[in-house]
Parts: C-alpha cells; structure tokens; sequence
C-alpha cells in the first residue's frame, strides 16, 4: 500500500460513514452535513488516485474536483436556504418516519 | 406517527450493515487498483503550449474543458435564483453591535483580502491558484463585511449587481459567440489570444463567484432600490 | 516513504475518519457543524500531502471556509425562528 491507496481507502471510510448518517440521520440539516462528508470522501478518492501518477498528479481529476466542489457549494447553499424556509412554515425540521 | 424504538434500533442496525458491506466491496475495488497508473497527464503537457497558461489545472479548466466551467458558472447562478426566489434575505437586526475586536480585524482585513484576491487570480496562470480560490476568498471578505454591520456591504437589488451577477458566464458566452462569428469552433481560442482570453473570463468570474457565495450567504432577495 | 510519512499521513486519515464520525452522529448539532468544518481544514491538509495545492486552496476556501460560513449562518436562522416561534405559541 503506498500513500494515495491509502487515502482512497480513508474516501471509501468517510463515503459510507456519509451514507450511514445520511439514512439514519432525522434532522435535515445533519443530513445536509452528512450529504457533504459523502462529497469529501468522493472529492478525495478523485485526488488520492490521480496522485498514483508519480511526482505530478494526473490533472485531470484536480480539475474536475474543482468544478465538483464549486458545485457541491451551490447545492449546499441552496438546501440551507430551503431548510430555513421550510423551518418558517413548519415550525420544525426534524421529521420522524411515518408508520408503514 | 414515529417508529416505535425496537423498530427504530433494527433498522439503524440494518442500515449499518448494509452501509458496512458497500464499503467493504468498494475498498476491495480499490485494493484491486494498480498502484502506480498512468494518467492523462502526458497527453495534457503535450499541449500546454497552445493552451495560453503554464498551469495545468487552469489550462484544463478554462482551455481544454472550458465548456464544463461555464456550465458550473451557470449552476451558481441557478443556485442562487433559487435561493432569491424563496424569500427575503436574512441579517442580524441592525440593532446587533459587532465586537470590537471583530470590528477592528475587519477594516484591516478586507483590504488585505481583496488584494490578496487579485493575486491569486493573477498567479493562476503560472501557478496553484485561478478564478475559483480568488472568487472564494472574495467571497469570505464580503461574508466578513456582511457579519459586522449589514451597511458595511449594502445590498439593494439594482441593475449594477445583477450586472456583476452574470458578469461571469455573460463574458464567456461572448467570447464563445465571438470566436464562432470569426469562423472558429465555438471556445477554441486562437493561440496568440489565448492567455488574454483566459485572464478576462477569470477576472469576470472572480466578481462573479465572489458576489454571488455573498448573496448565498445572505439566503435570499436583497431589497429593491438603486 | 520514511517512516515519518506514514505516521503524519496515518494520523491525518484517522482523524479525519473520527472528524467525519463526529459530524454525522451525536446530540449537538453545533458541535456536528464544527466537527465538519475540521474535517475541511483536514481535507485541504491531505490534498496538499497529494500535492495538489490548486484543489486544497479551492477545498479550504470554498468547501471549509464559504460552506461553514453558510451552514452556521443556516444553524443561527433556525435557532432564532425556532425561539420566536416559541414566543408565538406561549402567547397564544
């Protein structure tokens, strides 16, 4: 195992630590946080394996991880304003599953 | 009606397994992975001579996959007219006095950021930066000035910031549209233009990105007014 | 790969492991937020350590620094409407 192998192992930990709290979680500003651990963990197995190249990363990858974080900001934003929203109306944001 | 809490226990339990056996599969993909690779990075310093920049993530991002960052350019856009359609924004009441260490850091501060915003746009081209750390960074000065006083850093709905609001995809479209008027494939730019074309989308999109992460932060309208 | 390589990079994984651990489970959801906002800083740390200092610039401005901005200034409008929400129904 070298260093970006090892890192991509730590992305598939933070993913499905992500994922798990994405579907246990109630309040839906932690499932916004949860959404978000899920896209470190992609961002960084992106990185993690475009540095198997050797001394220069693959650039490729770097680029679209910039283009993936600029647009996980704008989804993240837009889903805090709606939380908000939805908190106004509601008067709470932590919903409970229903009964089958 | 809430899930009784044996019920609620299997299912986090049940949920915790299957989350256990997708990240044993996929860190099984990932052993499988040959360890050293050999990427597109070649076939990139190939062609950094045409691109107009010396960096190869800026090359990629405004040269080779320009079409993918105007796309993202509009996705912030898109964002934030959702985010303005849903409701006024929200700032602390004018009533709240920043402290005054707070106060104090910031009118030595936002200088400092909006200078050190130009540098990294500008270094973009030779070296780790480009439009989206300065945007960024941009952006954190105008959270600051919006965080001490609300009129520090007045936002009123007029024809000047719905200007720098589209500022960013609006000059790359153009430059998109000018270069097929001139007969050339849409985005190809010609090589001796190359890095000045860079440069301006760049600077376009540094006020862009800054104004709109603002408003984002903001969480909506701002107020009618000139 | 000196050993001092992998005893930063295996510190650096397993904290940010526990970080992501911390901002997806507990009671406190301001501790949740900050959990994560760590976990950027860490992340832009690794990214250096891949060396790709464009990305960790963009990762510690945008996806730490503009995107804990947003998620407290989102925790504080909901307390706040949360308490005045309250008031509404205690007066009633």
């Amino acid at each position: 195992m070298n260093q970006p192998i090892w890192y991509a192992l730590i992305a598939t930990a933070l993913f499905c630590i992500g994922l798990a709290g994405l579907v246990i979680n109630r309040h839906l500003l932690r499932r916004i946080l949860a959404i978000n651990v899920m896209s470190t963990g992609v961002f960084l197995m992106f990185v993690a394996l475009a540095g198997r190249t050797g001394a220069l990363p693959d650039p490729v990858p770097l680029a679209m991880v910039l283009t993936g974080l600029v647009v996980s900001v704008s989804a993240t934003a837009l889903a805090l304003v709606l939380i908000v929203r939805i908190q106004h109306l509601h008067g709470c944001v932590e919903f409970p599953e229903d009964d089958a | 009606m809430t899930k009784s809490d044996p019920v609620r226990l299997i299912s986090v339990v049940l949920t915790l397994l299957a989350v256990a056996v997708i990240g044993l599969l996929l860190a099984w993909a990932v052993f499988t992975l040959p360890e050293q690779a050999v990427g597109l990075s070649s076939m990139v310093s190939d062609r950094m001579p045409e691109s107009g920049v010396n960096a190869e993530v800026t090359a990629i991002l405004l040269n080779f996959r320009s079409y993918d960052t105007l796309l993202e350019l509009v996705v912030l856009l898109v964002a934030l007219l959702g985010a303005w359609y849903l409701g006024k924004m929200h700032l602390s009441p004018e009533d709240t006095k920043p402290g005054l260490v707070l106060e104090g850091l910031v009118r030595f501060l936002v200088p400092v950021m909006i200078l050190v915003t130009g540098y990294i746009l500008w270094l973009g081209s030779h070296a780790a930066g480009g439009a989206f750390q300065a945007g960024a960074l941009l952006a954190g000065a105008g959270v600051l000035m919006l965080v001490v006083s609300r009129e520090k850093l007045p936002l009123r709905d007029s024809i000047q910031l719905r200007i720098l609001l589209v500022a960013g995809p609006a000059v790359f479209t153009l430059v998109a549209g000018a270069l097929v008027l001139v007969d050339k494939p849409m985005l190809q730019y010609p090589r001796q233009y190359a890095g000045s074309l860079i440069l301006l989308i760049e600077a376009a999109s540094t006020l862009t990105i800054g104004i709109t992460l603002t408003l984002l932060f903001a969480g909506g309208r701002p107020h009618r007014g000139d | 790969m000196t050993p001092f390589d992998w005893l930063f990079d295996g510190l650096l994984g397993i904290t940010m492991l526990w970080l992501g651990l911390r901002a997806v489970s507990g009671t406190v959801l301001l501790s949740n937020i900050l959990s994560f906002i760590g976990l950027g800083m860490l992340m832009a740390l690794a990214w250096v350590r891949l060396s790709a200092p464009d990305v960790a610039l963009a990762e510690a401005a945008l996806g730490s620094g503009v995107t804990g901005a947003l998620l407290l200034a989102a925790f504080n409008r909901l307390q706040s409407d949360k308490h005045s929400q309250g008031k509404h129904h205690d007066k009633e």
